[in-house]
């Protein structure tokens, strides 16, 4: 299997999507500069957190109009897993590929700190390895992180399925719409999430409760190319 | 200002004749050293260069004899002060480069960008010389925090860190936040970066090779921080406000890109010579790039790149427009270097040349514009020795007895208002808004005593701190001095880390009035014992001169930024209790010393006397000791002892480890004193059961003092003063006074 990890000028967490594509699952992977136009050798494009053209318009406003965007919007449609993480949700969600938008926290700060998880939904690619209802300590990092979307599209996630990741116990940090934390399109194959599950795969940085999306995307991607496949 | 006067320039006679110069901080007797120099009278560019790299920021001449104090060499130093940053080595072809420097006067007047370009300009000084910026810390000091213009100055300096660091993805690992009225009007702001380098890839600034390209790379030269240098080395007074102009503003997306084609071009192996843009700009970093390497140089300031139309000479040498670098390569590296710069969008330029007269010499629109002996401004700035002269009121603290206070009893009170006072309170308000996370190694977080962050590919760590308690130096600045390091290398040994070596950020007021030259005199002193005593050099630093307000100086603050390695992540130790039944011991002396402490400041509302006297051949056997037990895997917890004494130390442990201790201690010191003395050299571990006979067999052996002073226990912390009840309080109850504080106080 083989990843693809999206560098955009202000991507931050490139190097730490691709340390822990290696350490957790090792599998291949690579850097993939935003100027790229053709992502077809790539199983699965995660689009790092960062400050993407340094935020400074609408966060992710801008890399949705690089080149590699045609590419990963392809990849969507065909099928291929898509994981935006933090600056990356963002990206995705201004591309049209996720529904719903990133506001300012409720605070009006950016708020570094670990959060608790409900994993709503265990039947994506990215969540197999987790149990429905589960709490996990995933960490998040943002200061524009607050989930909106309308009553109608929320009434859809819900009835579709696409809710995957609340924050759980009462702590949502930023004042996201139902709590949301992390999304997938209708496929089930597009992911966007606040937290950071690349920052949650060794014990000693604080939780390795992130480790099971990475195994859960090889899991899925050796399930439908078949068990005889080597990744 | 700078608009002003560059409408029309006066004359090289008009500046002799007005005086000008001495608007610029050029006194008459330098201006007469200048003239010689030049062998004539320097024009308007020329005088503005001069000004800028004979001010103390950039020519320390009235702290080079107090510098000259320190220890800077040691067997693992791979470089020393004068080059953008320190390198010590820490095995395996690898080393750690670290620097701290200060931003406090333009954080006083534009908070939010004064801070963000005091990190920006640190992370500049630590890739520049090759390294990957792995950490930044911070060191800040305000007055009290119930005042609203001090509520102010909090907010955004702390947005204005976050903001630059969050943005370029370093992680902010560690800092200290102390609030104390001698800080009003004059906060400190003192920004620390740490990288890691190969040895064979350390870059200097140096411009090297007679006829080699000269170039700029980074956003365009605008007209902000003109003279910013200048007006760090003056007091701030109501006029500063107008100054605003000389506060740079920064731009951490383009410092992310410039980082990181700088970084390959240096991997790339074609650079001779490298310097980052800091205080001075252009002006410091040409001058400086050709006096190290005995050289000259050209430059044709038409190239330079320009935000603004009709920039002069004078603006463009003297702007401190962040995010740039200049270096030197051979003419057949263009290309490639060009190549890499423009793949990630940074303009890189060719502005200038490597000559071999060792003269500065400026072209502009066709004429040569300044033409100075690079000597002369880099070396030739007289060194002032200061007059110095023993306050008044040093004499007079020693004869307060501290001792003497009226008894406080209730302690469970006392411990509530020491926790919630700001300086003490926990600091989760200030680092959950910096992203300490980022690049995935910070190992132990914002919190405890240490920052560690790992490093990639082996089993080794460094730990860093940033330490100073102000007040102590102020009472007695030698034991202050000592103190400082010898805090900070107890912080770096607590995480399981042995101390390396140190940055020094030395925030004084005015040297020109001698009872502030005496504090720095002496607090050098102190320093530099310590360094010897601990054998932590000092690889580097910064000094902040001129921070007074109306009252006067601010209190003298060597901030003090220490490195540690740990040799093997499993020796990284953390503050907080770890389990039920663990054995707490306390490392240490406790003597009736309470002067300068938070106790005092807190509850009795003073600081005077003098502050705890430290042993530095103590401290050291001492750290050596726990060190050695943290290594055996003897040791649970450990805490360094330090605002607060005892019962905060106790109270922290307690609050990091979710767990309570039934703590009982025998003295003959008062309850209260016992508790929140601030003696040295004190530690806090705690050990499993099936260790404590090991750990106390070590530290008798050693000959560090220590007793068993109860075990972790419960939900409760419980401390028994000679058998009757001092504090008694569910931790849950503690925690929350010292977690609410700042939030409330920021509501």
């Amino acid at each position: 299997m083989k990843f693809a990890v999206l560098v955009f000028p202000g991507s931050n967490c490139d190097i730490d999507c691709y340390k822990a594509v290696e350490d957790t699952i090792g599998q291949k992977v690579d850097y993939v500069w935003h100027t790229a136009t053709d992502l077809s050798g790539y199983d699965a494009i995660l689009v790092p957190g960062g400050f993407s053209y340094g935020d400074y318009l609408r966060c992710g406003a801008i890399a949705r109009f690089a080149p590699v965007m045609n590419a990963v919007r392809e990849a969507a449609e065909a099928g291929k897993y898509v994981l935006g993480i933090c600056n990356g949700f963002q990206i995705l969600t201004e591309a049209g590929l996720l529904p719903g938008a990133l506001r300012r926290n409720r605070n009006l700060k950016f708020i570094c700190r670990q959060a608790p998880l409900e994993v709503v939904n265990n039947r994506t690619p990215f969540t197999n390895q987790y149990a429905s209802g589960e709490v996990i300590r995933i960490p998040i990092a943002h200061g524009e992180g607050n989930y909106y979307c309308d009553e109608e599209t929320l009434e859809r996630l819900k009835a579709n399925n696409q809710i995957v990741f609340r924050y759980a116990n009462g702590d949502n940090p930023n004042g996201s719409v139902y709590d949301i934390a992390g999304i997938c399109n209708e496929q089930g194959n597009v992911v966007g999430m606040m937290p950071h599950p690349e920052r949650a795969v060794d014990q000693l940085l604080g939780s390795e409760d992130g480790k099971r999306m990475f195994t859960s995307i090889l899991s899925a991607w050796r399930e439908r190319h078949g068990a005889a496949v080597n990744g | 200002m700078a608009q002003q006067l560059t409408a029309k320039e006066p004359t090289a006679e008009q500046i002799a004749e007005q005086k000008i110069y001495k608007q610029m901080g050029v006194t008459d007797y330098e201006y007469e050293l200048i003239c010689g120099f030049l062998g004539r009278k320097p024009n308007y560019t020329e005088i503005g260069v001069f000004s800028v790299m004979w001010s103390e920021h950039c020519s320390y001449k009235n702290s080079k004899p107090i510098l000259k104090k320190f220890p800077v060499t040691g067997p693992k130093v791979l470089m020393g002060p004068g080059e953008g940053a320190g390198i010590v080595d820490i095995g395996d072809n690898q080393a750690v480069v670290f620097k701290i420097e200060s931003h406090n006067h333009p954080s006083a007047i534009e908070p939010y960008q004064g801070a963000a370009t005091g990190v920006g300009g640190i992370i500049r000084d630590i890739f520049s010389m090759g390294a990957r910026p792995v950490a930044l810390l911070n060191s800040l000091r305000f007055g009290r925090l119930e005042n609203e213009r001090v509520k102010y100055l909090f907010e955004h300096v702390v947005s204005g860190i976050a903001g630059y660091g969050n943005c370029i993805g370093i992680p902010t690992v560690a800092g200290e936040v102390m609030f104390d009225e001698s800080y009003e009007g004059n906060p400190l702001v003192n920004a620390m970066c740490v990288g890691l380098i190969d040895h064979d890839r350390i870059q200097r600034g140096v411009a090297k090779g007679v006829g080699n390209p000269v170039f700029y790379v980074g956003p365009p030269t605008g007209r902000d921080g003109i003279h910013g240098a200048t007006f760090a080395s003056e007091e701030l007074t109501e006029e500063s406000e107008a100054k605003r102009p000389a506060v740079q503003v920064g731009d951490p997306f383009m410092e992310k890109l410039v980082m990181e084609a700088t970084l390959e071009l240096i991997e790339s192996g074609i650079v001779l010579g490298i310097q980052d843009m800091g205080a001075a700009g252009l002006t410091c970093s040409s001058a400086e790039m050709a006096s190290k390497a005995g050289n000259g140089l050209e430059l044709y300031l038409d190239e330079v790149p320009q935000r603004e139309k009709g920039m002069t000479p004078y603006e463009m040498m003297l702007s401190e427009s962040q995010e740039r670098m200049l270096f030197v390569i051979e003419p057949q590296h263009e290309a490639q270097a060009r190549e890499i710069f423009e793949r990630w969008g940074v303009l890189c330029v060719k502005v200038g040349k490597v000559t071999d007269d060792g003269r500065l010499r400026l072209f502009h629109q066709g004429e040569v514009v300044a033409d100075m002996p690079v000597k002369a401004l880099v070396d030739e700035c007289p060194v002032y020795n200061k007059p110095s002269k023993e306050p008044a009121y040093y004499a007079e603290q020693a004869k307060i007895d501290t001792s003497a206070y009226p008894e406080v009893t209730d302690l469970n009170d006392a411990l509530r208002k020491v926790l919630a006072s700001p300086t003490v309170a926990s600091k989760e308000w200030v680092y959950n808004q910096y992203d300490y996370m980022v690049r995935t190694s910070t190992a132990v977080q914002p919190g405890s005593d240490a920052a560690v962050v790992t490093i990639r590919g082996t089993r080794k760590a460094l730990a860093m701190t940033t330490d100073c308690n102000g007040r102590y130096v102020y009472l007695d600045p030698e034991v202050g001095g000592r103190i400082a390091v010898a805090e900070a290398a107890r912080n770096i040994v607590c995480s399981g880390a042995e101390p390396l070596a140190i940055t020094d950020n030395l925030n004084f007021g005015n040297p020109e009035k001698p009872e502030v030259f005496w504090q720095l005199e002496k607090a050098a002193d102190g320093i530099s014992e310590a360094c010897c005593t601990l054998e932590t050099p000092v690889i580097g630093g910064n000094v902040s001169l001129y921070n007074e307000n109306a009252k006067g100086a601010i209190y003298p603050t060597p901030v003090i930024g220490m490195v540690g390695l740990v040799t093997d992540i499993d020796h990284i130790t953390t503050q907080g209790f770890k389990r039920e039944g663990d054995v707490i011991v306390l490392v240490g002396e406790t003597k009736a010393e309470l002067g300068g402490s938070e106790f005092q400041y807190v509850v009795h509302g003073k600081t005077e006397g003098r502050p705890p006297a430290i042993d530095l051949a103590v401290e050291k056997k001492t750290l050596d000791a726990v060190l050695a037990a943290i290594r055996q895997g003897l040791v649970a917890s450990a805490h360094d002892l330090s605002e607060g004494g005892l019962a905060v130390a106790l109270a922290e442990s307690c609050i990091s480890g979710g767990k309570g201790a039934a703590v009982r201690i025998a003295t003959e010191l008062r309850p209260d004193v016992a508790l929140f003395s601030e003696s040295q050299s004190r530690i806090l571990l705690s050990a499993g059961p099936e260790h404590a006979a090991a750990l106390t067999a070590l530290l008798a052996e050693r000959g560090v003092p220590h007793a068993i002073i109860g075990e972790v226990k419960g939900s409760s912390l419980t401390i028994d003063v000679n058998g009757k009840t001092g504090v008694d309080a569910p931790i849950e109850q503690l925690e929350k006074v010292w977690k609410d504080a700042i939030p409330c106080l920021m509501q």
